[in-house]
């Protein structure tokens, strides 16, 4: 019931690379990371992969699969020619370690930058009230499995090495967002952290995040221009804050317990 | 041996899932500096394969329900095997728990006046399980992330340096803990990215490396969990009990072949979902054994009425606690009313409108949609049952987490007692929470009152030599992947959900010749990043927790929650005093008997008696009858 | 062996770290280009076709006989327009230098509003600018500064925009509602409906669900609340517009060619070249 396949999988490491060419069987119903496990265990036994649940619940399997971000485990054969070279390909924004494991450590230290969650001060543990439709939108931004395919495929750092300093990624301004609309966040300064601070500014909103997530979370609609709408109430359009002095109204009213 | 990083900790949390998490924070509130231990890149752990919820008597969407009530269910879950004293801390603690992850900024599911929403799940009285959709797990994994996260960032304006107190290792396994005189003294590992070593000065360590579910071939668990802090706390001197417990989760996906095994998360049946077999028979009502006779359906009506009324109606047979369920399934398959390949039918999509389900279930929807091909909302999900989790582990102390070693404490899935037999959906995430919090805690005031420690050289160049051992033997040696092959082989075929004497039996001898060749595993390739090295090393944790689960199975003559034996069906009181404790002593797991720890009275009258009767001896029951006559006079 | 193997880019010390070494510009095996091919040509056409009537057909925007006007030329505010066709009066001379079209108010509205749109950005970005061509597709610019300087930091004003677009909308409204207009004023008060008529108002619809479904309208109406549930109505209206909005590039192109099709019809049965079907007077 098998039938081979050609398999092109890139193999090296910072010092220079190549792809190496595969004929390996493939069985009904497998994955991507099936073959390349197929590849470890019969030919190759150290090609480095990345990988945890293999049910697309963890984000780690991450890699280009016929250049586009995939997830390993998520990527079904079936959706391939029987005759159709498949290319797999570490995700290319990141350091090479080894084969097709990356060194993700960027959007660690992105994340370490992004000021936490601030507690409302006058709330006891246990005392939280919110209601479903106040963190629903945050919700789903906590979807995240943190595959890091959005930050691979952004073309401000995958094609602009010098942006990394300046630039966080759509897995951060999905944070931001969430944080944003968090109904108890004590912070008030997320948008002009987000401009500032997390480059917001520099994505261009073509989306490509979104077309990526496995998670399907609405990462442009839904947060990037949601926070970029926010930043320019924040920072842009001198009516809103008129209005605000005017009618002495904030947005953020502070966290009730109702 | 020029190479090797050396660091010097208060306490080394082992594991970076739920249980790892919540102790490192603690341990850095403390005041300790802590070093988190992740096998893979930080925030993977298997905890976020964790789905259902999290259980926590909070009484948010039923009011009746209380720690005793909670208390009571997991005894009654474990078959009362459980320590007591485990359970009824996690059931006391476990609302504060999830509280606190609130003001870490989790977002749980809401009910409608705002509070945290509680679903129904196997086993659990009342709705308990804190949860948000089916990813709580997740949410849970993030949320410590993200408070260990705002901690660095308190250090960062502290100290200017984010991991003054709190670093995070990730990718990095480790292979050996180091006592001196007796007590922790640190541990040693590899860093997978360089292959370089590394050592830890410590004079506690809190082991939280989850299960072993990778030596078996069906398996909802990653490659992640191969027993290392099992073998590691054997290796220390730590004993192991309840080893012969597995929870086959009744419930993984069957087709297609290459995601056998992954999870499909009970909420499917808490929410309405329904097991069909090959003939369109609802065959759970079946299965309900007498222990549970008086809390369960027997009509299809009554089962069904019980989802929109839960005062005046019996729970659905599919939410029997999972033990039952699955060996429920197993019978289905084997009687031949089984699907094609092999499972049952769990079918929602005749019993909830498609929206209904893509609200409650997404990631069911999308796991099915998307690694099937199969739209849960028009058609039944094919499942059997898989390997979950291990309710034996580590030996410890029930309020402070401590084996028997000194400065090791274990939390979570490696621990052993807490879920006795058979685990509850949702015990393990609050399980975690609770005993990681307090890992975390007694290990830090272990260190407090331990002197500075040090590692021998010679016993780093002991394990770098043992660690590098599999690299110089080469590739004409035995092949890593063919032997974890053959090593699930046996485990899946002969110490599986049913066993038998004679396959255990069988069992141990395919162990012992596994054994020598895991002796002489080999691999090629450098030490950066060398995927057949890093299971090469594993295997002898595998090895030794399988050969753990097998004697443990062997002796124990009766079928208990995780444990079932074909040739002893019944459960027999007097076995249920007993546990089996694991040592290891010249590379060979030897079993010693001991007595569970007896509940305190007070606790015992929780129970009614005719509930007792099931589990206890007539002595115990003796002695329950004059506790009770003296309760009354009170 | 096909390879793709390049020599990789020397670690600067202190620099970063050196990515897999792969030199293709990408290795997506898909028509990738073709999304990209076929909306900055359908775009190009649509600015082909407006430059060349606002600037050099002037005429032929209005049918006397049943008020049908043009979305391309209203409001009609020129000397030139008739005066049936110019409600809001003509406060601009006749003749206007050549680099001025007759329609410029309404055309630089549409185009602050359209240009500013968070979907046409997306679009001419990977169009024209390349910025990326596709996903995962190597982007040819050196330097890339988002929209983070002059000019593109004025992306920012598109909210503006959509106040003005839906100032222009209630026009384009009034003036669908006047072209229910019949040939003989004595029939039915002077009420007809011809396929004109039609047009007109499948276009208003479209052009009403391209700047309700705008993401600025999606914000202002409850997207920058925190607490929904303190604004029920603005959360109910969010639910809403958050469904059109998912729609939002369908209706960007939808109105696009409606507008295109109006325009070529009520130019046609203005300039006599087909009469307009009737249905009623």
């Amino acid at each position: 019931m098998g039938t081979d396949r050609h398999f092109r999988v890139w193999r090296g490491n910072e010092a220079g690379g190549e792809l190496k060419d595969y004929q390996v069987e493939v069985n009904e119903g497998e994955v991507a990371l099936d073959v390349l496990h197929r590849i470890q265990a019969t030919e190759e036994p150290d090609l480095a992969v990345r990988w945890n649940c293999k049910a697309g619940k963890c984000g780690s399997c991450s890699c280009e699969i016929n250049g586009k971000p995939r997830l390993a485990c998520m990527t079904r054969m079936s959706t391939f020619e029987e005759t159709e070279t498949v290319t797999v390909t570490p995700i290319r924004t990141f350091p090479i370690v080894r084969d097709l494991v990356t060194d993700v450590s960027f959007n660690y230290a992105k994340a370490l930058a992004m000021p936490a969650f601030k507690p409302p001060g006058e709330l006891a543990p246990g005392e939280y009230r919110m209601q479903q439709v106040d963190i629903e939108r945050s919700q789903e931004f906590r979807k995240c499995i943190e595959c890091f395919l959005c930050q691979t495929i952004c073309h401000v750092i995958r094609d602009h090495e010098e942006n990394k300093e300046a630039f966080s990624g759509p897995r951060l301004f999905i944070r931001a967002a969430e944080l944003d609309m968090h109904p108890l966040d004590a912070r008030s300064d997320r948008e002009e952290f987000a401009q500032a601070a997390q480059g917001l500014g520099l994505c261009n909103i073509t989306k490509c995040c979104t077309e990526v997530c496995p998670e399907h979370i609405k990462i442009t609609d839904n947060a990037i221009i949601a926070m970029k709408e926010r930043v320019v109430d924040e920072r842009f359009d001198p009516l809103v804050r008129l209005g605000r002095k005017i009618f002495r109204r904030d947005r953020r009213q502070p966290a009730s317990t109702k | 041996m020029t190479n090797i990083e050396r660091h010097t900790y208060d306490v080394v949390v082992i594991g970076a899932g739920g249980a790892g998490l919540r102790a490192a924070i603690e341990a850095r509130l403390a005041g300790k500096k802590t070093a988190i231990i992740s096998k893979s890149l930080f925030g993977k752990a298997h905890t976020v394969m964790a789905e259902g919820g999290a259980a926590a008597a909070m009484g948010n969407v039923n009011s009746k329900d209380n720690a005793n009530v909670h208390f009571c269910d997991t005894m009654r879950g474990g078959k009362f095997l459980n320590n007591f004293r485990m359970a009824e801390l996690h059931a006391q603690e476990s609302p504060a728990r999830i509280w606190e992850l609130e003001t870490y900024g989790a977002l749980f599911d809401r009910t409608k006046d705002g509070k945290i929403s509680q679903r129904n799940f196997g086993g659990h009285e009342y709705p308990r399980l804190a949860h948000v959709g089916d990813r709580t797990g997740l949410e849970l994994i993030r949320t410590l992330q993200q408070k260990i996260v705002s901690l660095q960032q308190e250090d960062n304006e502290e100290f200017g340096d984010y991991e003054a107190r709190l670093r995070v290792f990730d990718e990095c396994t480790i292979t050996e803990v180091f006592l001196d005189g007796g007590k922790v003294s640190g541990c040693f590992g590899y860093i997978r990215e360089s292959g370089e070593f590394v050592v830890f000065e410590a004079p506690a360590i809190v082991l939280a490396t989850g299960g072993v579910g990778k030596s078996y071939k069906v398996t909802s668990n990653s490659w992640e969990y191969t027993g290392d802090g099992h073998a590691l706390a054997l290796r220390a001197g730590a004993t192991l009990i309840n080893m012969e417990f597995l929870q086959f989760h009744p419930t993984g996906m069957v087709w297609p072949p290459s995601v056998k095994g992954i999870l499909v998360t009970e909420s499917v049946r808490g929410d309405g979902g329904v097991l069909r077999n090959s003939e369109d028979k609802r065959f759970m009502f079946d299965y309900v054994p007498d222990v549970f006779r008086q809390q369960y359906a027997e009509t299809e009506e009554e089962a069904d009425r019980w989802y929109d009324d839960q005062e005046n109606n019996r729970r659905p047979p599919e939410l029997l606690p999972r033990d039952e369920v699955a060996r429920a399934i197993n019978a289905e398959i084997k009687a031949g009313r089984g699907t094609a390949s092999g499972g049952v039918y769990l079918d929602v999509s005749t019993r909830m409108p498609a929206e209904v389900i893509k609200r409650k279930l997404p990631s069911m929807y999308h796991q099915f949609k998307e690694l099937a091909d199969v739209d849960i909302t028009k058609q039944p999900m094919e499942v059997g049952p898989t390997c979950h989790y291990i309710m034996g582990g580590v030996e410890v102390d029930p309020d402070t987490t401590a084996a028997c070693v000194p400065g090791l404490f274990a939390a979570g899935e490696v621990s052993g007692g807490m879920h006795g037999s058979n685990r509850l959906g949702g015990n393990s995430l609050s399980d975690l929470l609770v005993f990681g919090k307090r890992a975390g805690e007694y290990a830090s005031a272990h260190a407090s009152a331990t002197k500075r420690v040090t590692v021998a050289d010679s016993a780093v160049a002991a394990a770098a030599e043992t660690a590098l051992a599999p690299l110089e033997r080469g590739e004409s040696c035995e092949n890593p992947y063919r032997l974890q092959q053959e090593l699930q082989q046996v485990m899946g075929d002969l110490v599986g959900l049913i066993r038998t004497r004679t396959e255990l039996e069988g069992s141990l001898t395919r162990l012992a010749g596994l054994k020598e060749r895991i002796a002489k595993v080999g691999v090629t390739g450098g030490r950066r990043y060398n995927p057949g090295w890093h299971l090469a090393l594993d295997l002898r944790n595998m090895l030794v927790v399988s050969e753990a689960t097998a004697r443990a199975a062997l002796e124990r003559e009766e079928s208990r929650g995780g444990h079932t034996r074909d040739d002893f069906p019944a459960m027999r009181p007097e076995w249920r005093c007993i546990n089996l404790v694991c040592t290891l002593a010249d590379q060979s797991i030897g079993l010693t008997r001991k007595p569970v720890p007896a509940m305190r009275p007070e606790l015992l009258r929780l129970f009614k008696r005719a509930e007792l009767t099931k589990y206890l001896t007539e002595e115990e029951l003796a002695e329950f009858d004059a506790i009770a006559g003296q309760g009354s006079e009170n | 062996m096909t390879t793709t193997s390049a020599k990789p880019s020397p670690a600067m010390p202190g620099g970063p770290r050196p990515r897999a070494a792969i030199a293709a510009k990408t290795l997506r095996t898909d028509r990738w280009w073709l999304p990209s091919l076929l909306s900055g040509g359908g775009f190009g056409l649509f600015v082909l076709y407006t430059g060349i009537r606002c600037f050099f057909i002037q005429e032929s925007f209005w049918v006397e006989q049943y008020h049908y006007l043009t979305p391309v030329f209203s409001p009609c505010i020129s000397e030139k327009c008739p005066d049936n066709a110019s409600d809001l009066g003509q406060w601009l001379p006749a003749s206007l230098p050549f680099f001025i079209p007759l329609p410029i108010l309404t055309l630089g509205i549409l185009t602050v509003f359209r240009l500013t749109c968070y979907y046409y950005r997306k679009m001419y970005y990977r169009a024209y600018f390349m910025s990326p061509p596709g996903c995962a597709v190597n982007e040819p610019a050196k330097k890339y500064s988002g929209e983070t300087r002059f000019p593109l930091i004025f992306q920012n004003i598109h909210r503006y925009g959509w106040w003005l677009a839906c100032g222009l909308l209630m026009i384009n409204t009034w003036d669908a509602v006047r072209a229910f207009h019949g040939a003989d004023g004595d029939v039915a008060g002077g009420f007809g409906i011809g396929l004109g008529t039609l047009i007109i108002w499948g276009n208003l619809v479209m052009l009403w669900g391209y700047s309700v479904s705008c993401h600025a309208c999606r914000h202002i109406t409850g997207g920058r609340l925190k607490h929904f549930s303190r604004h029920p109505v603005r959360y109910w209206l969010w639910t809403k517009v958050s469904k059109l909005n998912a729609k939002h590039m369908e209706f960007a192109w939808a109105s696009l060619f409606s507008v295109i099709i109006t325009d070529v019809y009520i130019m046609s049965v203005s300039a006599g070249w087909i009469t307009d079907l009737r249905i009623f007077n």
